[in-house]
């Protein structure tokens, strides 16, 4: 199969192993993965901000880039949820029906990596081998927006070597919430509190999930109290031989 | 609403305003370890007993969008069933009185008390009446009003505000009670001790003495069903009960958007609420009553209409949404950021993601700005609202309605909107994101290890508790030009 990978604007800048391990993935399994270099941000941070306008052209941007590609996946629950429930309505809100159409037309092709893989490729072992403690913290927006449910654990389950271990209070976010972070810092600083301290409760030495941008939260959290545990993206796991 | 459209809650009455933004008052609070140990303590219980009476329906999610269709097609035509409401109360001998907002409806009530000649009053647990301010406007007419639900009686005892919908002094813990009943309380025993019951026994002994005194009785509301006139309302202790048959008066305060068609909408309504607020399959009490009844009750019944800043919410067809809520505080109560910041924070009476939505709302955004962004946007009230309220899909409507009104005033533009717009001329093209990743290289510099300790400004608040990543040698972009153009 076909798939073209959005590698989102967070990956392609800052942690491009998350996409790297998202081709190695795809292509062990046989697919032929595409980047189509137009591509840029698919505009979450602005709509969330408050900033629609300004999102309006990078919404148009995603559909240009990936209108004409059948398989679409993205390394992000967070993305993927905003392509698939932000961006035909915020079109339709600035009042471009005609973009509103492409733009669900496009996200109904758009699949988080998890989804993609158990659904589409119907696949759970994807040949991977990590032999470490793991704790998976499964992100707010994958979890209730996209409802991917189970499916990175299913996926985990069948990695060789792995010890996956259970995270207290899984569900509760991690407090990130893009300028969340930054507007309500503190806020923001004590859910992190809590949500590594159940990390570290778990006794995990790495902790995975689908989305940078959590990770990077957490990650940060955990790195400047020299924390001892580090955050990997679910490719980059499911990508390790 | 600026052009002038209908009129927002009035400043200067109430209580749907904050004296500081949420980040400040929330900062605050977050210092308060004894609050946040009761906060944590309080909602965990009451999740695990919702998530517990909830687990039992099967049909729960059907009951859901029952209830959120019966709000909407409510809203629709809210005029006539208004209208149909206020004919069938007059009808069974009630008064309807219509208040535009805060200020009027508190008017009418204190010259409804000071008809009867009553100097105090005895009240229902009632968010509207804290929403107008109503015990002020009473006090400054020298009409003493007393709470009657526990939980109001320790907040009114304690000088302090509400700071949770359903559970107003859910930022006290019972040794803190014991301290307010023997300071506010005339006649507390010394010896009381924190024991839940004798707190509940002292409370007890002093209301006694209140509801049998009182001649006027005030009240809100959980539902009007317009189809009969019939006023409804759903409480635990009972207390409620007595300040809705006692007293020879009755006045009851409701906001416009309580008013629900019919009996059979009353049905899916009294299954969905006590599940979703006190976790609870049916609640203790519920009282309903339908105009005078002649020797049985109270023989004098007036019902005051509020608007106070609902028909403007009404006039955004995807705000209006906020006016669905039935009150339950299942959203205060799975909410992270409730949890940790508390009801105070929110600095309107209306608390948690659904006073996040409401306020400004009522008020003007405005007038709260800072109340749509008090949210991380993680999506746990939209699954526990019984009426299926997306919280987050209005929190992002509405910080996109705050920065649209701060660019039609004309404002010059803030460090934000400007960032903002940079961030998006450089999204819009990919060789403009390119030659920013290349720049942003020099963030390299910043760190050490592969992390960076401190930022400048913006994201400096980033680093006051989190190492940021430093920028990679290589861009994913520049990997797949380099290595990966053409696949195997």
């Amino acid at each position: 199969m076909r798939i073209a990978l959005f590698a989102t604007c967070l990956a392609d800048t800052l942690f491009p192993e998350v996409a790297r391990a998202t081709v190695t993935v795809l292509e062990r399994l046989g697919h032929r993965v595409d980047f189509p270099p137009e591509q840029t941000c698919c505009g979450q941070m602005h709509v969330n901000t408050g900033y629609q306008r300004e999102a309006l052209p990078l919404i148009r941007r995603y559909a240009d880039a990936f209108e004409r590609h059948e398989v679409i996946v993205a390394p992000s629950g967070s993305c993927a949820g905003s392509i698939a429930h932000q961006h035909a309505l915020v079109a339709r809100r600035l009042g471009d029906e005609r973009l509103a159409a492409r733009a669900e037309a496009v996200a109904a092709r758009t699949y988080e990596l998890s989804q993609l893989l158990t659904d589409v490729l119907g696949v759970e072992d994807v040949g991977a081998r990590y032999p470490h403690r793991v704790v998976y913290h499964p992100t707010c927006h994958s979890l209730r927006l996209l409802r991917v449910g189970d499916r990175p654990l299913r996926l985990l389950r069948q990695v060789a070597g792995i010890d996956l271990v259970t995270l207290p209070d899984a569900e509760v976010c991690c407090g990130f919430g893009g300028t969340f972070a930054v507007k309500n810092a503190d806020v923001s600083t004590a859910m992190l509190a809590d949500k590594m301290r159940n990390v570290i409760a778990s006794g995990a030495e790495v902790c995975t999930a689908g989305d940078a941008s959590c990770l990077m939260h957490i990650g940060g959290g955990l790195s400047r109290l020299r924390a001892g545990v580090r955050t990997v993206h679910l490719a980059e796991i499911l990508a390790s031989t | 609403m600026p052009g002038g459209g209908p009129a927002h809650a009035p400043r200067g009455v109430g209580h749907l305003r904050g004296e500081e933004p949420f980040p400040v008052a929330a900062r605050r609070a977050l210092g308060d370890a004894q609050l946040r140990r009761n906060l944590t303590k309080a909602t965990t219980t009451i999740r695990g007993k919702r998530a517990a009476v909830v687990a039992e329906l099967p049909d729960w999610e059907e009951l859901r969008a029952a209830g959120q269709a019966i709000k909407a097609a409510t809203m629709r035509s809210l005029d006539v069933h208004l209208e149909l409401l206020a004919e069938q109360v007059t009808a069974r001998g009630g008064t309807v009185h219509w208040a535009r907002d805060a200020t009027e409806a508190n008017a009418v009530v204190t010259r409804l008390v000071r008809d009867t000649g009553a100097s105090d009053v005895v009240k229902v647990k009632s968010m509207v009446t804290d929403e107008i301010g109503l015990n002020d406007a009473l006090a400054a007419a020298g009409i003493a009003a007393y709470e009657t639900d526990l939980a109001e009686l320790i907040v009114q005892l304690g000088h302090d505000r509400p700071s949770h919908i359903l559970v107003p002094a859910i930022h006290r813990n019972r040794a803190e009670i014991r301290e307010i009943f023997l300071r506010g309380m005339a006649g507390a025993d010394p010896a009381l001790t924190d024991e839940p019951a004798a707190l509940a026994e002292a409370a007890r002994r002093y209301l006694r003495r209140k509801f049998l005194a009182a001649t006027v009785g005030i009240s809100g509301v959980n539902f009007a069903v317009a189809e009969t006139g019939t006023l409804c309302v759903l409480e635990s202790e009972g207390n409620g009960r007595m300040c809705l048959t006692l007293p020879r008066t009755l006045i009851t305060v409701m906001g416009i958007e309580k008013v629900i068609p019919t009996w059979a909408d009353l049905g899916v309504f009294l299954q969905l609420l006590p599940r979703s607020s006190t976790g609870e399959r049916m609640n203790p009490y519920t009282s309903m009553w339908t105009g005078v009844t002649p020797g049985d009750g109270p023989q004098e019944f007036h019902l005051v209409l509020v608007d106070n800043g609902r028909t403007a919410a009404l006039a955004d067809p995807a705000g209006r949404q906020a006016l669905h809520c039935i009150r339950c505080s299942a959203c205060l109560n799975v909410c992270p950021v409730y949890e940790r910041a508390g009801g105070h924070a929110y600095g309107s009476v209306y608390p948690g993601p659904i006073g996040a939505v409401l306020s400004p709302q009522l008020t003007g955004v405005e007038d709260n700005a800072s109340l749509p962004y008090a949210s991380s946007l993680c999506g746990a009230c939209y699954d526990a609202c019984p009426v299926k309220i997306n919280i987050p899909e209005l929190l992002v409507h509405l910080r996109a309605r705050h920065v649209e009104e701060k660019r039609a005033a004309g404002r010059v533009p803030s460090a934000e909107a400007i960032t903002m717009a940079a961030a998006s001329w450089v999204l819009r093209s990919p060789a403009r994101l390119a030659a920013a990743q290349r720049a942003s290289r020099a963030g390299r510099l910043l760190g050490r290890d592969g992390r960076i300790s401190a930022l400048p400004p913006p994201l400096a608040a980033w680093t006051s508790a989190r190492d940021a990543p430093a920028p990679p040698r290589q861009t994913f972009r520049q990997w797949w030009q380099a290595e990966h153009r053409d696949p195997p």
